[in-house]
């Protein structure tokens, strides 16, 4: 074993520290070698950092997969719920405790294949709380089965002669279903995902964020991918910038993927305008 | 209007009513038939009181939007037919696990699969209790009239939050749909039942902590306590464990959860049962109609009785048990081929000749069919 000093005894100097947002009885934390989640996670708490958001106040809510064991890492209120179903969770949550700010970590397993008709009508009811979709093409936990985003001609467990099926943009899905924030950002980009991350929560109303993220020791060793440091390098291929977009346009990879914010709207918030619907019937029901 | 005053209502009325009367702050729902009035006078009534009421996508969504509300600290409802019920399990398991008072009422209809939308049956008496996988603590009721509708709904919303689990309200089609007079007297804040929070430090704070009472006070989201909520299999601190020795304790805790409560959890009504020859166990329409069998087989001299559970599961065993000791027979009416006639089975102890009457055809079962049931179990 390592000889690690302790978390609390290293030195501070001030900025972002994400040892403030872990639960350090946790760790060593069960992600493999690699995985991109971790790096997704510290983008996702150092959002939260700088938008100040209190712990006591956050309510972070995920799936089954190793997207789905992230949350249990943040010390936060968290929930660990069933597979496809913290979307649905959260909405109850929210609905109820409007004062919570409420982060789903989902998967592409657990967002758009079980949970997928949570995740279309989540984006059209627009209720304020944020998705960190993690992408990472593959069902990892399970062993490394075929995902809705796993590349095309892409060996899986269960696609051994590789993968045959188109994949899911879930940020078209996600606009086409009506959602008023999306973006995506790969996990090469770390202050980059922090700041979309900031802006999709400060966003008021349903946002949704995929992070490109790399699964190592199952998807990219069985598809020759390299190691990891490889694989996250990789994501440059693919990547097209938002800001770049018509100047960018050979895919380098069968799979590109724009980066930034991919659509704001501006649309109504659910519970606002339940609210104001009914807010004059409770106010009659009041003075009875 | 005055809540005294006797009113007709239907039973799917009255148990939207008494939910609002209980206190719930949040309905989420998916239209289904026989219990879609539940969900339509929810939408009406839960912003009088500044609840929330939505109709989710599914009836998956529906009810792991129920856990979430609970888990925020709602009372949280929902309600269904069998083939929502089925939808629902997965996240019903959740909430056992993760002890999320809830209230989820199945009016029962005809099955397997769609089978018949419009017509009542008992069919998912087995589903109620085994219906989501893994062992799990459940509580199931089921009320006979509308008026046991209306304070069956109060004492499931209160049963869920003082021993935060979910609670079955299993109403047939009939129960559902009639229409009776009911007095909707507003429960009393002890009838209504509290939820326990968790209070003190956060430091060293477990929120499934072992408790004497079996119940682990619960973690307001923004009370400080930042707990976990999981549905794998966890220790006291909240986080998975595998570990079989933490496993087999926190697991009899929860197993065992219910039992340290049936002082307030069993319910039933025995009638006629002391010098019962003959003892009909029935529920919900099927009751009624014993009632009515049981009157005219004393009528005609024949000693019946009829033994109703309200709380179906747990089963009340000993008052089962003491209502049939002196029974030569019992006849187990239930419109389904045969589930609540297995436990009387299990429980019949006494040599007594267990008959079961099955109707699985859409039709409820008169009580001619009782009398003559009661006739031939005493030749």
């Amino acid at each position: 074993m390592n000889e690690r000093p302790a978390p609390d005894s290293l030195p501070r100097d001030g900025s972002f520290e994400i040892r403030d947002w872990l639960r350090l009885e946790l760790m060593p934390h069960f992600m493999c070698p690699g995985c991109g989640h971790g790096i997704a996670l510290r983008a996702l708490l150092w959002a939260l950092d700088e938008l100040r958001v209190r712990k006591d106040d956050l309510a972070v809510v995920s799936g089954i997969g190793c997207s789905g064991r992230t949350a249990a890492y943040i010390d936060a209120n968290t929930f660990h719920v069933t597979h496809g179903r913290p979307l649905a969770f959260a909405t109850g949550l929210k609905l109820a405790r409007p004062d919570l700010t409420v982060v789903v970590i989902s998967g592409d397993g657990d967002s758009l294949a079980i949970g997928g008709n949570h995740f279309l009508h989540a984006c059209r009811r627009n209720l304020d709380m944020t998705l960190v979709l993690l992408n990472n093409e593959i069902y990892g936990m399970t062993g490394g089965q075929v995902s809705p985003t796993t590349s095309a001609a892409r060996f899986t467990t269960t696609t051994p002669f590789g993968n045959n099926e188109p994949v899911f943009d879930a940020c078209e899905v996600a606009k086409a279903a009506g959602a008023t924030f999306v973006g995506r950002e790969a996990t090469l980009q770390t202050p980059n995902l922090k700041e979309l991350l900031k802006e999709a929560i400060a966003h008021h109303g349903f946002s949704m964020v995929e992070v490109i993220s790399d699964c190592t020791e199952i998807y990219g060793r069985k598809n020759d991918l390299g190691n990891s440091p490889e694989m996250i390098l990789n994501q440059k291929q693919a990547m097209r910038p938002e800001a770049y977009r018509n100047t960018v346009d050979t895919p380098f990879r069968p799979n590109p993927f724009h980066t930034g914010v991919l659509a704001k709207r501006d649309r109504p918030e659910y519970l606002d305008t339940y609210r104001a619907r009914t807010e004059a019937l409770r106010k009659r029901e009041e003075g009875k | 209007m005055n809540a005294q005053a006797p009113v007709n209502l239907q039973g799917n009325h009255a148990c939207a009513l008494g939910a609002i009367a209980a206190g719930c702050t949040f309905y989420a729902g998916y239209p289904i038939t026989p219990s879609s009035e539940i969900a339509e006078h929810m939408a009406r009534e839960l912003p009088k009181v500044g609840g929330v009421f939505i109709q989710m996508e599914d009836e998956i969504a529906s009810m792991a939007a129920v856990v979430g509300a609970s888990m925020g600290g709602a009372r949280a409802m929902t309600a269904t037919s069998g083939p929502g019920f089925s939808l629902k399990q997965e996240n019903l398991g959740l909430a056992a696990m993760m002890e999320a008072p809830c209230v989820v009422v199945n009016v029962m209809r005809g099955g397997p699969s769609t089978g018949m939308p419009t017509r009542p049956a008992q069919g998912d008496l087995m589903q109620a209790r085994w219906g989501t996988h893994g062992d799990h603590p459940i509580i199931a009721i089921a009320p006979a009239s509308v008026q046991e509708v209306y304070a069956e709904t109060i004492r499931a919303f209160a049963l869920a939050e003082r021993l935060r689990t979910p609670v079955v309200l299993l109403v047939d089609e009939v129960i559902g749909h009639m229409v009776e007079t009911v007095t909707l007297t507003p429960p009393t804040e002890e009838e209504k039942g509290a939820r326990k929070w968790a209070t003190g430090p956060r430091e060293g704070f477990k929120p499934y902590r072992i408790t004497e009472d079996g119940v682990p006070p619960m973690p307001r989201p923004g009370d400080g306590y930042r707990a976990h909520a999981t549905g794998l299999t966890h220790d006291e601190d909240g986080f998975p464990t595998q570990d079989p020795a933490r496993v087999s304790v926190v697991m009899q805790r929860l197993l065992g959860k219910i039992d340290k409560h049936r002082a307030i959890v069993d319910r039933w009504e025995s009638l006629d049962c002391e010098d019962a020859e003959v003892v009909v166990v029935a529920i919900g329409i099927s009751a009624r109609a014993a009632r009515a069998a049981v009157r005219m087989a004393r009528a005609k001299g024949i000693a019946a009785g009829l033994f109703r559970p309200v709380t179906l599961w747990p089963f009340p065993e000993e008052a089962f048990r003491a209502a049939a000791r002196g029974a030569r027979a019992i006849v187990v009416p239930e419109m389904n081929a045969g589930q609540l006639v297995l436990e009387i089975q299990r429980l019949a102890h006494d040599g007594q000749r267990v008959m079961p009457l099955n109707h699985f055809d859409g039709e409820p079962i008169a009580p001619r069919e009782i009398l003559a049931s009661i006739e031939e179990a005493l030749t």
